[in-house]
């Protein structure tokens, strides 16, 4: 069934911009959920660059990618923000008293008083591989993912690449597939020594194969994969029989979803003002690499910025009402009483 | 400064003018040149700054680190002479240098 979640503030992305916008709603006594296709937070940081160094993050003359998300989870931990991860934002639509309903991939529906877009480059989506008619076979017999290891129980499944993704389904899948074949462009591989050592012990014992080249082709009726051409490292051509490809390839920032929500777009980025950070649609926000607006830098410090400006203006739109107080979290007991420290 | 030319999957040739020290991937940046993304900016996290570098260059542009042959596995159609191209420092003795690009980076 489907969930229904009623909160503030929905963001959508958990870049170091949409984590630090979880900080400046929540001193105005805003509570976020937090949405991303990833399944950790930390955007580009985390993902692209976890161990580089970062040396413009003002205060912090050096930091890593994992070191700033690590400290930015900590600095909004009072706030109590919910994190929806592995999940795509799918739709956003208003609704006919102004507010807004998201709905996720999972199957869950969010209806929020104010959005805030923090999508970064795009989502991280999986890379396909350039074969000319894979489009044909995706959802059918190509997956770049596994949802349910039961789906593959009586099939045939080549699996491709050479990292943690691609050898974890090798040893997941070889005891519910009726067959399992790795396929990887070299006979070295950059996941974990010990998934290594596990899936050389299977094709020891003859249980799976591993096959070195790379696929070149699919063939197989009207997306029903019969089996791969692939070239072998020695030239040569070889076929390999399988009813499933799972290629592993890792990650790519697509825009996804957020193309079909009705905002103004300007190649691939979103128009804000500079005042509220507001799109084309009031009561949605976009901050971080995702706007663009004179003068825009594409800098954390300068989406941290967006994010404190972002949320006086959805402050005023939720409780039209309330009067902001200007304070300093140095020096204002009210706000220190919302971080826990005072 | 040395100059390099991006030969792309339908075969046309771009030669560009490129800096000591700076990347092959940073003179395709720089120069529009299509069919290099690089979306990590030069990390080496990314791979899709990948290049096949031109056979009779492949001795001086030299073999991938171990870590580049990593990101290697996150590209597509690689062969022998493929490099990523954020990872080739440009230098005089790389000038007249010639790499071709896939027609897609993933
Ligand atoms: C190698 C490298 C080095 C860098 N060095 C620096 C530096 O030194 N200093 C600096 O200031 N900046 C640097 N940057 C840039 C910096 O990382 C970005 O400016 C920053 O990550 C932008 O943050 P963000 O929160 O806007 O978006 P991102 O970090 O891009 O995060 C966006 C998140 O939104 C998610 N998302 C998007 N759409 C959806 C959807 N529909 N559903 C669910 N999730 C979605 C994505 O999966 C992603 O996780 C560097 C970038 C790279 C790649
Ligand atoms: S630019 Fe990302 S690996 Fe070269």
């Amino acid at each position: 069934m489907t969930e229904i979640i009623k909160t503030d503030a929905v963001i959508v992305g958990a870049g170091p911009c949409g984590l630090f916008a979880v900080f400046e709603l929540g001193l105005l006594d805003i509570k976020a959920h937090v949405i991303d296709i990833l399944d950790k937070v930390g955007g580009q940081c985390a993902e692209l660059y976890p161990e580089k160094p970062i040396y413009d993050i003002p205060g912090l003359p050096v930091v890593t990618g994992q070191g700033l998300t690590d400290q930015l989870m900590e600095q909004i931990k009072p706030f109590d923000a919910e994190f929806h991860l592995s999940e795509m934002v799918e739709s956003l639509e208003r609704l006919p008293d102004g507010s807004f309903r998201l709905g996720t991939n999972a199957d869950k529906i969010f209806e929020c008083k104010v959005v805030i877009i923090a999508a970064g480059g795009g989502s991280f989506q999986p890379k396909k591989p350039p074969i000319s008619n894979v489009d044909v076979y995706e959802g059918q017999s190509v997956f770049y993912a596994v949802r349910k290891m039961d789906a593959f129980k009586d099939k045939t499944v080549l699996i491709a690449g050479g990292g943690d993704s691609a050898l974890d389904w090798t040893l997941n899948l070889a005891p519910v597939a009726k067959r399992v074949t790795l396929l990887h462009r070299r006979d070295d591989f950059r996941a974990a020594p010990d998934s290594v050592n596990k899936m050389r012990a299977l094709v020891a014992e003859g249980k799976i194969d591993l096959v070195i080249g790379q696929v070149t082709e699919l063939k197989g009726p009207d997306g029903k994969l019969e089996a791969a051409a692939v070239k072998l490292n020695n030239g040569s051509a070889d076929e390999i029989a399988c009813d499933a490809l799972l290629p592993f390839f890792g990650l790519t920032m697509k825009l996804g979803p957020l193309a079909e929500w009705g905002l103004n777009l300007n190649e691939n980025l979103i128009p804000v003002d500079t005042e509220k950070f507001e799109t084309s649609e009031p009561g949605i926000y976009a901050i971080g690499d995702i706007n663009t607006y004179p003068g825009k830098l594409k800098l954390i410090l300068s989406g941290f910025h967006e994010a404190a400006l972002m949320s006086q203006a959805a402050a005023r739109r939720i409780n039209p009402d309330r009067r902001i107080v200007f304070q300093y979290t140095t020096s204002s007991t009210n706000l220190q009483k919302k971080l826990g420290v005072a | 400064m040395p100059s390099i030319t991006f030969i792309d999957s339908e075969g046309t040739p771009r030669t560009v003018e490129a800096v000591n020290g700076s990347t092959v991937m940073e003179a395709a940046l720089q120069n529009a040149i299509p069919e290099v993304e690089a979306e990590c900016g030069g990390a080496c996290s990314c791979a899709t700054c990948h290049v096949y570098v031109d056979e009779a260059w492949t001795e001086k542009v030299g073999g991938p680190s171990p870590m580049e042959e990593d990101m290697l596995d996150f590209a597509f159609e690689v062969r022998p002479e493929s490099r990523l191209s954020c990872q080739i420092k440009v230098s005089d003795a790389l000038n007249g240098l010639v790499v071709r690009t896939p027609a897609r980076q993933g």
